[in-house]
């Protein structure tokens, strides 16, 4: 049920990019002469690696360019080094990489105290906006909370 | 410097102590960033999804900004230029580069074999600190950064960098057909720009879901099209199926990701426990509402490990789906064209403008859907003097 007998000239640009031509779309396997060569490339010069850069076995190295800040530190440093042990393909590289960053938000708030600064944790998830725009969810999390709380209490009270 | 910080899911901050970028490649440019903008794909990274984020990453692969210092190898550009940067990180020499696949760059990312290098999208996609500062590196300037057009409006232009793009390639992965009716699952800014480009195509129809009213009116204004809140479908497939003749959509474009709301099953799974990358449920409806023999496009971000969608559907149907990062580089004189003769508006979707030290609060309006956000750019002080 095509719907070319319509009238679209309200909106401008109709059609304007339809090209018979281009089918299938994008993306085609658009053939070079590369094709098949493997990496054969002029690789772009190298970045010197300043930083420990842990790269995915799926390759033979690192890419010609590459992130520096946050390299792998602390006990999240090993286990992302541990995960790189496995290929893209295996979901314990994900899921072990997942872990890491959850220690490496502990490590975070550590490495703030270490510093001095402590996290406004209010302020960092955006507390500000949330009185600003949502007063009535913010009660109702603040009286969430405070319930499971006194909850949580008279259980405790009630073992006792 | 000053620049987003990010300190685990749902904890961001603006940070006065980030270290200023240096060269690093002689390919390398420093950009003085006057406009980024958070993504809806950074709030996987917000909420802790992505896997190999790690604590101190600043997030951004949209911005633009005014090139403060080049690497001895780069000719293109030079101090000063205002410049629009893909989130691409493209080599140009690779043969993925060679033939136009500049999001699948093969020299760019080291920890990931299976995407390119994004600024500022965790390690998984390189390792790159992004735009949410006031300075950032940019690897391959000579490649990837453009120049952006005198006349052009600055607020288009730093929406040239993904939203755009990723929109109008989601259409053009469709291989829309004069008259074909295309569904768009997701009303975010990239659903919006996709629907708006379904009709450059030629498409006879345009239908846009989600759940958000406020995004659901503007996409209907903005882009011309049907638009149905899910929640009051009930079954989403049936209704498309029953809108459309009984046959199913020509295209379905997901454009909504990991995050999609709607099914409880993917929603615990996906998002809450983490069992696959995300929940897939518009991939699913996608899926099971196109017409056999018809096109699936997902620009829709999943995380690199595995999720439930109905597979036995894809061969039973003969569905091709499509799927990639944009390559912006290659799609960019064609969207200039279209911004430059009117036909498309992309600065009209940005609703919020806010300062970067507030970063945090930009995150949670995004986020939470707070004051009607459909867009915020973030813009450093040296831009607002």
């Amino acid at each position: 049920m095509k719907k070319t007998a319509q009238d679209y000239s309200h909106i401008n640009g109709w059609g304007i990019d339809a090209d018979p031509l281009d089918v299938p779309a994008y993306p085609m396997k658009k053939r070079t002469e590369n094709d098949n060569k493997g990496m054969i490339w002029e690789r772009p010069p190298q970045q010197p690696e300043l930083v420990e850069v842990l790269h995915s076995n799926e390759r033979p190295g690192l890419t010609a360019v590459f992130g520096t800040p946050n390299p792998p530190k602390g006990l999240s440093g090993k286990i992302r080094r541990y995960a790189f042990k496995y290929s893209e393909s295996m979901i314990r590289h994900w899921l072990l990489l997942l872990v890491a960053d959850r220690v490496n938000m502990i490590e975070g708030i550590h490495e703030d105290i270490n510093k001095g600064h402590f996290p406004d944790v209010f302020s960092e998830l955006g507390g500000k906006s949330e009185m600003k725009y949502n007063k009535v969810g913010l009660t109702r999390k603040i009286a969430l909370g405070a319930g499971i709380a006194v909850l949580a209490i008279a259980f405790l009270r009630t073992r006792r | 410097m000053l620049a987003m910080n990010y300190r685990g899911p749902y904890r961001v901050r603006a940070d006065r102590s980030k270290p200023m970028p240096k060269i690093e490649h002689s390919g390398d440019a420093i950009v003085r960033v006057t406009r980024s903008c958070i993504c809806g794909s950074d709030l996987h990274l917000y909420h802790g999804m992505v896997p190999d984020t790690r604590v101190g990453t600043t997030f951004g692969h949209e911005f633009i900004g005014v090139v403060e210092e080049i690497g001895d190898a780069v000719q293109n550009l030079k101090v000063g230029d205002n410049v629009l940067v893909p989130f691409n990180i493209a080599c140009g020499k690779c043969v993925f580069c060679e033939q136009g696949l500049f999001g699948n760059c093969h020299e760019s990312n080291p920890e990931a074999t299976a995407v390119g290098g994004i600024f500022g999208y965790s390690h998984t996609a390189g390792g790159f600190d992004g735009g949410q500062a006031e300075y950032v590196r940019v690897p391959y300037a000579d490649v990837g950064p453009m120049i952006i057009p005198d006349n052009m409006d600055h607020d288009d232009a730093v929406l040239l960098t993904d939203v755009f793009p990723t929109g109008y390639q989601a259409a053009e992965m469709g291989g829309i057909k004069p008259g074909d009716t295309v569904v768009v699952f997701g009303a975010g800014p990239v659903g919006i720009m996709a629907a708006k480009s379904a009709w450059l195509f030629g498409a006879g129809r345009v239908i846009v879901i989600d759940h958000l009213e406020y995004r659901l009116e503007f996409v209907k204004n903005y882009a011309q099209c049907e638009v149905y809140n899910f929640r009051s479908l009930g079954d989403v497939v049936l209704f498309l199926k029953k809108t459309t003749d009984w046959l199913g959509a020509d295209v379905c474009i997901d454009a909504v990701g990991c995050e999609a709301a709607g099914d409880a099953m993917q929603t615990i799974t996906g998002r809450k426990l983490m069992l696959q990358s995300g929940s897939a449920t518009a991939l699913h409806w996608a899926i099971n509402s196109v017409k056999k023999g018809g096109i699936v496009s997902i620009v829709g971000v999943y995380g690199p490990t595995g999720n439930l969608i109905p597979i036995g559907n894809v061969v039973n149907k003969g569905i091709t789906i499509r799927a990639n990062q944009a390559s912006v580089k290659r799609l960019l004189p064609k969207l200039i064209d279209h911004i430059q003769s009117g036909r498309v508006s992309p600065k009209d979707i940005i609703t919020h403008r806010i300062p970067l030290e507030e970063v945090s609060d930009a995150y949670h309006i995004f986020s939470a859907k707070l004051d009607n956000c459909i867009k915020p750019i973030l813009i450093p002080p040296s831009a607002r003097k």
